[in-house]
C-alpha cells in the first residue's frame, strides 16, 4: 500500500529526517511516536505531497507522491497537525467546498451528512467554524479528511485539544474507521497509540528508533518501572547506595531542585518493589527524600527526561552509571558522561526493541 | 478550480471586505463621473477613465492582499496543497475570483455611460475601448497583488507591497521624463501602464497594449505558482 523509502529531509542545514525507511499494508494502523520535533509532521508531510523530501521516495500503490502527485492524493485524506479550517465559514459551507476540491464523486448531501454523523458535528453543522470549541474544529478537521472515503487517512495528532470523553470516542472511531481504512496516526501519548495501533514507529531526532508491533513495543517497555526520586544530599554517594539496592537497575541524575537536592530517575525490576529499600537505605545514610513518584511509561516523558537529561549533565559534569556491576570503570567524569549517553541510547533502544 | 474560485468570491462578501471595495470603487469613481464629466458637460468619459487609474493602484492590493497570506497564516494553505489539484488550478482559482470582484468594481462604469446618453449620445466604441483597458489593467494589477500576497503571511505587508510597486508605475512617466539617458527613458517608456492604458482611453485597441497587459498577467501568475513550487522543493 504505502511504502517509504530512504526519506530525508533538510531544512537549510538541519537534517530535519534521516533516512526514513517503513512500508504500510492494506488495513494497518501504524501509530507515529516521538517527542515534538521528532520529525513525525515532517514525515507525515512529505507522503502527502505537502512538501518534498530531500531523497528518497513515497509509493502509494503504483505512484510515487513527487511524479503522480493527483493520482496519490486522491487516495489520501490528511488532518495536519493544525486543521486547516476556514474560520469564516460555516462547517457546511466548509465541507461542501472541501468536498468539490478533492472532486469527490459520491452523492455529496447524503455522504456528508454520514460523516458529520460518524464524527458527530451535526448539531453545530450550521455554526460558524470559528465559534466552535477547540474539540468540534478538530473533528470537523477529521470530518475533512474522510470525505471521499479515501483509501489512507493520514491523522497528525488527531486528540490534541480534546476532553477525555472526546479523545475516548475519537479513539474507537478511529478503531472502527480501521476496518476499511489504512491509518496512520501520530500521537507523544504512547496510551494512546497502543489503545488504536497495531504497528508503532517510535521517532527521534529524525531516525526511526523503534518500529514494531504494539503488543511487543509495550512489554518491553513495561519490563522496567520507574521511579522520580528527588534527595538531598551529595549526587556520587547517593547514586553508589542506590544502585547497591537490590533490582535498581539504572540510575540518572536528572535536574538540580534546590541546593543540594538532586533529581533521580531510578529505574528497576518491575517485579521486586525497591521504595521501601530505597526509604531506609537513604534514611541510614542520612540523605532525606523530599519526594518519590513512580513515573508512567508515558514516552513524552522519558523523551523529555532524556534530551533534557544529557545537556544537564554536560553542563553540571555529574556521574550516573547503568547496571550495578558493571561499574567502578572510571573515575574521569568526562568518560563517564560518555558512557552515561551511551546508556541513554542503549536504554532506549533496549526498551523499544526487546 | 471552480471550487477554490467559488470560495475565494463569496469569502470576500464573507467579511466586510467586499463590501468596503465596492463602496470605494463606486463612490469615487463617481465622483469623479460627477465631477469630470457632468459638471464639464461633456459626453466623453476618457478622463474619468484616465481618473480610475489611481483608485485601482491603491484598491486592488486590497482586493488580493489576503488571497494567498490568509490561507498561509490560517494554514488552510495545506488542505489546498494536499488537495487532488495542481498548483496552477489553485492559483487560477484565485485569480479569476478577484478578477470576478473586480469586473463587479468596474461595471459601474457602463452606468455613467448610460447616464451620458439621456443627455447626448456618447461614444459607444471609445467607451468600449476604455472599458476593455481598465479591465486589462486591472487584471494585470490583480497578478502582481496576488504575487505578494503569496511570499507573505502578513496581508499589511502583501498589501504595502503591491501599492508600492502600483505607485512605481504610477510613477513611470514622470521618472522616465525626468531620465537623460536615453537607454533608459525607453525601456521605463516601453513598460509604461499608464501611456498604454491611456491609449484605449481615447478608443486605441492597440495589439501590442493588449499584448503587454496579458503578459504581465501571464508572467505574475507564473511567478506566484513557482513561490509555491518552491517552498515545497525547499
Amino acid at each position: 500500500m504505502i511504502e517509504v523509502k530512504n526519506i530525508s529531509k533538510k531544512y537549510g542545514s538541519k537534517l530535519a529526517l534521516d533516512n526514513i525507511n517503513f512500508s504500510l499494508k492494506d488495513g494497518e494502523i501504524l501509530g507515529f511516536l516521538g517527542p515534538n520535533g521528532a520529525g513525525k509532521s515532517t514525515t507525515m508531510n512529505i507522503i502527502t505531497g505537502y512538501i518534498s523530501s530531500t531523497t528518497g521516495t513515497v509509493m502509494v500503490d503504483e505512484d510515487e507522491i513527487m511524479e503522480n502527485p493527483i493520482n496519490v492524493k486522491k487516495k489520501i485524506g490528511y488532518l495536519p497537525e493544525q486543521p486547516p479550517l476556514y474560520q469564516d465559514m460555516t462547517v457546511k459551507e466548509y465541507l461542501s467546498f472541501m468536498y468539490d476540491l478533492k472532486k469527490v464523486k459520491l452523492n455529496k448531501k447524503e455522504h456528508i451528512e454520514s460523516i458529520c454523523n460518524l464524527v458527530k458535528i451535526s448539531d453545530v453543522y450550521d455554526r460558524l467554524i470559528k465559534n466552535l470549541s477547540k474539540g468540534y474544529k478538530q473533528r470537523v478537521g477529521i470530518a475533512q479528511a474522510l470525505l471521499g472515503d479515501p483509501e489512507v487517512l493520514i491523522l497528525d495528532e488527531p486528540t490534541v485539544g480534546l476532553d477525555p470523553n472526546q479523545i475516548m470516542e475519537i479513539r474507537s472511531l478511529i478503531k472502527r474507521l480501521g476496518e476499511k481504512h489504512t491509518i496512520i496516526l501520530s500521537s507523544h501519548i504512547l496510551s494512546e497509540i497502543q489503545s488504536v495501533c497495531s504497528r508503532i514507529i517510535v521517532i527521534d531526532k529524525g531516525k526511526i528508533v523503534a518500529d514494531d508491533t504494539a503488543s511487543n513495543l509495550s512489554s518491553s517497555l513495561s519490563m522496567d518501572s520507574r521511579l522520580l526520586i528527588s534527595i538531598e544530599g551529595e549526587p556520587n554517594d547517593v547514586i553508589e547506595s542506590l544502585k547497591d539496592i537490590e533490582g535498581v537497575k539504572t540510575v540518572v541524575l536528572g535536574e538540580q531542585k534546590d541546593q543540594n537536592t538532586f533529581e533521580y530517575i531510578v529505574t528497576y525490576d518491575k517485579n521486586i518493589d525497591v521504595r521501601k529499600n530505597v526509604f531506609s537505605v537513604m534514611a541510614q545514610k542520612e540523605c532525606p527524600i523530599v519526594s518519590m513518584n513512580n513515573v508512567d511509561m508515558s514516552l513524552e516523558d522519558i523523551f523529555l527526561r532524556l534530551t533534557q537529561g544529557d545537556e544537564e549533565v554536560v553542563e553540571e559534569k555529574s556521574v550516573t552509571d547503568e547496571m550495578p556491576d558493571n561499574d567502578k570503570v572510571s573515575e574521569e567524569k568526562n568518560n563517564k558522561i560518555l558512557e552515561q549517553e551511551e546508556n541513554l541510547d542503549k536504554e532506549q533502544k533496549d526498551g523499544s526493541e526487546e | 478550480m471552480l471550487a477554490i474560485m467559488k470560495r475565494e468570491f463569496s469569502s470576500y462578501f464573507l467579511s466586510a471586505i467586499g463590501y468596503i471595495i465596492l463602496s470605494v470603487f463606486y463612490v469615487f469613481g463617481g465622483f469623479y463621473f460627477y465631477a469630470i464629466s457632468l459638471l464639464n458637460n461633456t459626453t466623453s468619459l476618457t478622463y474619468v477613465f484616465n481618473s480610475l487609474f489611481v483608485i485601482l493602484i491603491f484598491l486592488i492590493p486590497i482586493l488580493t492582499m489576503r488571497l494567498f497570506s490568509e490561507e498561509k497564516k490560517q494554514k488552510t494553505e495545506q488542505a489546498l496543497l494536499t488537495a487532488p489539484v495542481n498548483l496552477w488550478e489553485i492559483v487560477l482559482g484565485k485569480y479569476v475570483a478577484a478578477l470576478l470582484m473586480f469586473l463587479i468594481c468596474i461595471v459601474v462604469t457602463i452606468f455613467y455611460a448610460i447616464t451620458i446618453s439621456f443627455f447626448n449620445m456618447p461614444s459607444w466604441s471609445t467607451i468600449f475601448g476604455s472599458f476593455i483597458g481598465l479591465f486589462l489593467l486591472g487584471a494585470s494589477l490583480i497578478s502582481i497583488g496576488m504575487f505578494f500576497s503569496s511570499i507573505t503571511e502578513n496581508q499589511i505587508i502583501a498589501a504595502v507591497s503591491a501599492i508600492a510597486v502600483g505607485v512605481f508605475i504610477l510613477l513611470i512617466d514622470s521618472i522616465s521624463q525626468s531620465m537623460s539617458i536615453s537607454f533608459i527613458r525607453n525601456i521605463l517608456n516601453s513598460v509604461s501602464f499608464m501611456s498604454r492604458y491611456n491609449n484605449f482611453n481615447v478608443g486605441v485597441i492597440n495589439l501590442t497594449d493588449v499584448v503587454f497587459f496579458i503578459s504581465v498577467c501571464f508572467i505574475f501568475n507564473f511567478l506566484t505558482i513557482r513561490v509555491f513550487e518552491k517552498k515545497r522543493w525547499s
